[in-house]
């Protein structure tokens, strides 16, 4: 299907202004580019785990959601998401329900690659159909800035502090796009926000009309955890694709499938320096922090690569 | 006719799941509870009911599956025990507060540590102030005839709260008794259809649930939910005097053994309420007024009544199941105590605890209790307050 960006800017927002997220935040941007993806006059059930996105868009009395919206708790978006998906299928199954409804719940990378992995990975593995969109901004930013397992190495964290013993994060980012493959869902799609949205429109809309469990995995920064000006967010989402740090790809029914591979790679600190979680990396005797980085990026950009030429 | 048959608790309140044919049930393994969920999925795999079973990878997600289902709009329900019951806590009180009016089957038993599969009322005990209507039963029969009561009270527009059907693990879970079942027809007729008034699927006025509330609203929630739960003591009584006409079995908040003139009374919960029953009746054989309170409805908690039932006995037991460690005593102890103080009833009660982890609590034991209360009275003999019963030697 052609991709119309200025089509679907037009089309009637569903998450309504007036919320109480931070200006430039990617969570946000990331929310709305992939609820454009369901199409004019879908009916949609929207499922959250707690994070900024919860606190900030569903303060009673108010709700920024035109469609139904279900938030339970921080660990279970998956399982609650799950329950509601079965709901459907039997009150439908018994006539008490005539309409069709899709599924989408959205974590942030805390709900999700940590204290929410288990309640997702069984709702992958039971194929519910539903989407589970994670708008991975790298640490717990709603309780302030503390590392989690997708906070990159070497970032500084509340609870990762760089000091005069530290330099921030120790270990890897956990590869949840991955995990989430290696459940054999129909369809676990990595994007982030890019230019006119097409990638990301694209992979959405893929997931959400596909049936059976699909999962997102969106790079959506922080301008206050990543410390970086708020305007520059298209620039560092651009230079995280570029850099290869966060590879565009989709596994379509267990076919890995690169969509993306920049024409000259650019080296990794073009995507840390903007960044104040990462300035310690360019003090003078951390050189060797930066290829570190560097090296793992390079690891898993060409195991990345090896696994998209397998078909 | 009813139907006479034999059954253990387990396949009493799986017959019961079955005959209400819910929507939706999740739940996960956990001794003694399992059955409950194998029975459900064993009718599913034969065609006997249409509900949609959800083979969840923790009791944290069942209920939270279970949170999922009744906001949407499903009649739905799970089954648990101890610490499953224990992980599941954060949504018990997610259920209770977003006015889910959804069923959990819960066989008792006691939590960890040391690990322990047999019965207490530790795991209930811990989740009474989650906002769950709390139901307990004595046998099977009672077990069954909670669960087919429990939507008409949990549903009901003036309720609207979640209810917990508990009963004892192994003592009735597993144990096979003579039970007599409704027919299906009456079951259903009985519970009626769900039509929810609010729910996420409805399509014609979506709905937000599970917000973000702050000083300025968390307070009325509460006071709501209270509200609320104390409407379920009118509907409790509607439903199981309903209930009597249609099986002959009438429930109320707590049943009487030879209470109205006894002069020595015990509270209890639960099966060990049979095994005082016989205590009850050999001392009366041999002149000793003894009677009984066999609490089934621990939340909404019928003070007033308790009080009133009580008031005219001279001493009177109240045994936990349960370990508080306040130091003083068990949970029931504490609240019947402040309802006996609150509705100005003198009667001298001591709380004592029995039966954890399974241990046996006999016929010999209530006696002694029983004998102990009376010469309390009778000779001022000290009485060993805060006991527990049954101790090894």
């Amino acid at each position: 299907m052609s991709y119309n960006f200025k089509a679907e800017m037009n089309k009637p927002e569903r998450l309504a202004p007036g919320h109480r997220m931070c200006a430039g935040c990617g969570g946000t941007i990331a929310v709305r580019a992939v609820l454009r993806a369901l199409h004019e006059g879908d009916r949609a059930v929207i499922g959250n785990a707690t994070g900024c996105l919860e606190v900030s868009t569903f303060m009673y009395p108010y709700t920024s959601y035109e469609d139904s919206y279900i938030h339970n708790a921080f660990e279970n978006a998956g399982a609650t998401m799950g329950g509601v998906e079965t709901a459907y299928k039997v009150l439908k199954r018994k006539g008490k329900i005539k309409e069709d409804f899709k599924f989408i719940t959205f974590g942030g990378d805390g709900g999700t690659y940590d204290i929410g992995l288990q309640s997702l990975s069984g709702a992958m593995e039971r194929n519910h159909d539903f989407v589970y969109v994670c708008y991975d901004n790298g640490a717990y930013m709603n309780t302030g800035i503390q590392r989690s397992s997708a906070t990159p190495m070497y970032a500084d964290t509340t609870t990762t502090p760089v000091g005069s013993q530290s330099n921030g994060k120790m270990q890897n980012r956990k590869d949840l796009a991955a995990i989430i493959a290696a459940h054999d869902v129909p369809y676990v799609g990595q994007s982030t926000l890019l230019g006119n949205f097409k990638d990301l429109h694209t992979k959405a809309e893929k997931a959400i009309y596909t049936e059976g469990a699909c999962f997102l995995n969106v790079m959506a920064p922080c301008p206050r955890g990543w410390r970086y000006p708020a305007e520059d967010i298209m620039e560092i989402c651009r230079l995280g694709v570029e850099t290869c740090y966060w590879p565009l790809f989709e596994v379509d029914h267990g076919k890995w499938i690169l969509n993306y591979e920049p024409k000259k790679k650019l080296p990794v600190e073009d995507f840390l320096r903007p960044q104040g979680r990462f300035k310690h990396l360019f003090k003078k005797g951390n050189e060797d922090l930066l290829v570190q980085f560097q090296e793992e990026v390079d690891r898993r950009w060409e195991e990345l690569q090896f696994r998209c030429s397998k078909y | 006719m009813a139907i006479r048959e034999r059954l253990s608790g387990n396949e009493a309140i799986s017959y019961a799941i079955k005959q209400v044919n819910p929507d939706v049930m999740p739940a996960f393994p956990i001794t003694p509870s399992t059955e409950i969920p194998q029975y459900v999925a064993n009718y599913i795999a034969n065609g006997e009911m249409d509900t949609d079973f959800i083979p969840v990878e923790s009791e944290h997600s069942s209920m939270s599956a279970t949170v999922g289902a009744s906001a949407a709009g499903a009649r739905a329900l799970t089954a648990t025990s101890s610490c499953g019951l224990a992980l599941m806590w954060e949504e018990l009180y997610v259920a209770a507060s977003n006015r889910l009016p959804l069923a959990l089957c819960l066989v008792n038993r006691a939590l960890s540590g040391p690990i322990n599969i047999n019965c207490d009322h530790s795991d209930s005990m811990g989740a009474r102030d989650t906002g769950f209507i709390q139901i307990y039963a004595e046998n099977n029969q009672e077990a069954y005839d909670n669960f087919v009561q429990a939507y008409r009270i949990s549903e009901h527009k003036d309720v609207r709260l979640p209810i917990m059907i508990c009963q004892d693990g192994f003592i009735t879970s597993h144990a096979v008794e003579n039970i007599e079942l409704l027919e299906d027809e009456k079951v259903k007729g009985f519970v009626g259809e769900y039509e929810p008034e609010n729910y996420l699927l409805n399509a014609e006025q979506p709905i937000a649930v599970g917000p973000y509330a702050v000083s300025n609203y968390y307070m009325e929630t509460k006071m709501a939910q209270n509200t609320a739960m104390r409407n379920a003591k009118k509907v409790i009584l509607e439903v199981g005097k309903q209930y009597g006409e249609m099986s002959g079995r009438t429930y109320g908040f707590f049943e009487e053994y030879r209470l109205e003139d006894a002069d020595y009374a015990m509270v209890i919960i639960g099966s060990a309420a049979g095994t005082s029953k016989d205590a009850v009746d050999a001392l009366r054989e041999q002149g000793v007024k003894a009677g009984l309170l066999k609490l089934r409805v621990f939340r909404p908690f019928p003070d007033e009544e308790i009080a009133n039932a009580l008031k005219h006995c001279k001493t009177v037991a109240i045994m936990d199941r349960s370990e508080s460690f306040r130091g003083k005593g068990g949970p029931l102890g504490a609240e019947v105590k402040a309802a006996l103080y609150d509705h100005a009833a003198n009667v001298r009660a001591f709380n004592l605890i029995y039966g954890l982890g399974g241990r046996d609590f006999t016929v010999e034991e209530a006696e002694r209790i029983y004998r102990d209360l009376e010469a309390y009275d009778k000779e001022g003999k000290a009485f060993e307050e805060y006991r527990y019963v049954g101790l090894r030697g």
